[in-house]
């Protein structure tokens, strides 16, 4: 026989198995009685499945620890104390551990609803003018005079045109 | 605006009484959004949080429903103060809990309020009495998108609103109703409704929220997924379920009239001599019979007036606001006096239960 099934939370062997189906997908979270009774498992009112599943899906065995978020140093076991991530580059570091964590979780995996235009348009037209900024001191530096005065004419153009673009809703 | 002209002035869950309905007694819708750029606050140094903190308070003060608002800052903050907008749904209990670089704006008539570096940088939310997810969605829709033009939300185009925690990635979302639900806790049909919501994504809980209980049979439902779904649909779908649920338990209602009408005329009526009567009620016990007496409302066997006063006494029983009355923290025990106190006034002169109610005129 295979040795008793673990609690997905701590190191006590699992006595309660829970099994839901969740837009028919089935899932499995096996519990001891302790962590059964902290989770709410037991109280009709209600428990949080997602947050379970959340926690579960963090296997051990294949964790990252390795691995560091560039931005913010956050790690993998810190994930795993506390349910959260460190920053938004977060979701670029642990993407596998995430896409392990998501699926089943939400509806889908990808964003269909609400997308911030404004903020977008904003960043997209930040990252042009930090582009052709960058091209302008290069060409000064290598003494392209032509192709600086190019770059200065489109810098120009982009911030004559970005305080509009930033009103109207596209 | 101060903190106690805030605890002092009508708020839209107690005094609104334009909306009052049967079953739903509140909705409420809030986003997650956070600063692009900046570590989450459960992860960001004391000094990252003050600057977020600060820099959220401007944007969010500068806005129309928020501008003539009440901006807080958790730590200037009393026990007492603290718990009473916990008691009001305004704050959190986790952010309620946090020591430093955190914060709230609320709206004058607060049915809108912002929290600062909770477990998100900032949690917007909008909170109507009645059954109006439709209108709470397109108010807090606006208002995200107003914010939008101070702020740079963390966002990315496959994941959608980039959160603390995964289980709030995509929209952001979370739309939820307090449910009066009485009928299925007498008839023993809750726990079957829990699943049956359950397997349709949605989850129930307590009227404050995880982890707490469901004393006079009200519930929270929301939906728990956040991605892959748009926000209108996440409404739509929750606002469907709701629905079903209203029916289950006005079906509830009336086969409890039809067949067993001895006992619910008898929990009724022990209500009402209690509430009139009793020295002693803690706040359990208090929520149980206020929730058997708004049952008694819908019914008709009290008159419609009763449920507003109700709906005021589901806040103003609770401990925060009994001691705030008080003007001082006081002890469980004095509490229960108080409170016994307030509801015996409350329901000195509201008229005997009508028992002549008949199953044919209840819907």
């Amino acid at each position: 026989m295979n040795s008793p099934l673990k609690c997905d939370f701590c190191v006590n062997s699992a006595t309660v198995h829970l099994t839901q189906i969740v837009n028919n997908k089935v899932h499995k979270v096996d519990l001891c009685e302790e962590c059964a009774q902290k989770k709410g498992v037991t109280d009709p009112s209600g428990f949080s499945l997602a947050d379970l599943l959340l926690k579960a899906s963090l296997n051990p065995e294949k964790a990252l620890t390795g691995t560091r978020c560039p931005k913010c140093n956050f790690t993998q076991p810190d994930f795993k104390k506390t349910g959260r991530f460190g920053c938004p580059s977060c979701y670029e570091t642990f993407k596998d551990m995430l896409d392990a964590m998501l699926d089943g979780m939400h509806k889908g995996t990808t964003h269909v609803g609400k997308v911030p235009k404004l903020a977008l348009t904003r960043k997209s037209l930040y990252e042009r003018l930090t582009k052709l900024e960058t091209g302008l001191t290069e060409a000064v530096k290598s003494e392209r005079y032509e192709e600086a005065a190019r770059f200065r004419d489109e810098i120009n153009e982009v911030k004559q045109s970005a305080a509009p673009k930033l009103e109207e809703k596209r | 605006m101060t903190i106690s002209t805030l605890l002092d002035s009508a708020s839209e869950l107690t005094d609104s009484t334009s909306s009052k309905t049967a079953i739903v007694l509140m909705t409420r819708v809030r986003l997650a959004r956070n600063l692009s750029g900046q570590p989450f606050p459960g992860w960001a140094r004391p000094a990252q949080r003050d600057l977020i903190l600060d820099k959220c308070q401007k944007a969010v003060t500068s806005i129309s429903p928020l501008k003539r608002g009440l901006s807080l800052s958790v730590n200037e903050l009393s026990e007492l103060e603290k718990l009473n907008l916990v008691e009001r749904h305004l704050i959190s209990r986790e952010l309620s809990g946090s020591t430093q670089g955190s914060g709230v704006i609320i709206s004058r008539d607060q049915t809108f309020s912002v929290m600062v570096n909770e477990e998100d940088h900032l949690r917007i939310q909008v909170l109507r009495s009645g059954f109006h997810l439709k209108k709470a969605w397109n108010q807090i829709d606006d208002l995200d998108s107003a914010l939008e033009e101070a702020l740079d939300f963390a966002f990315s185009p496959s994941l959608g609103y980039l959160t603390a925690c995964p289980t709030n990635l995509g929209t952001g979302l979370r739309a939820s109703a307090m449910m009066h639900l009485p009928a299925l806790v007498i008839s023993s049909q809750m726990e079957k409704v829990v699943r049956a919501v359950n397997q349709l994504g949605m989850v129930v809980r307590g009227l404050f929220g995880e982890g707490s209980d469901a004393s006079g049979s009200i519930f929270q439902i929301s939906n728990q997924m956040t991605l892959g779904e748009t926000e209108e649909d996440i409404i739509k779908r929750l606002s469907s379920v709701l629905q079903s649920i209203v029916e289950h338990e006005m079906n509830a209602r009336q086969k409890l009239i039809e067949t067993d009408s001895g006992k619910l005329f008898d929990k009724l009526g022990r209500a009402y001599g209690i509430l009139q009567n009793s020295h002693l009620l803690t706040s359990g016990e208090a929520m149980n019979l206020l929730s058997l007496v708004r049952l008694g409302v819908d019914l008709k066997m009290y008159p419609e007036s009763c449920r507003s006063i109700i709906d005021r006494l589901f806040i103003e029983a609770q401990p925060g606001h009994l001691q705030y009355a008080q003007k001082g923290a006081c002890d469980p025990q004095q509490r229960d006096f108080l409170r016994a106190a307030k509801l015996r006034t409350e329901f000195a002169n509201v008229t005997k239960p009508d028992f002549s109610v008949s199953a044919s005129d209840k819907n």
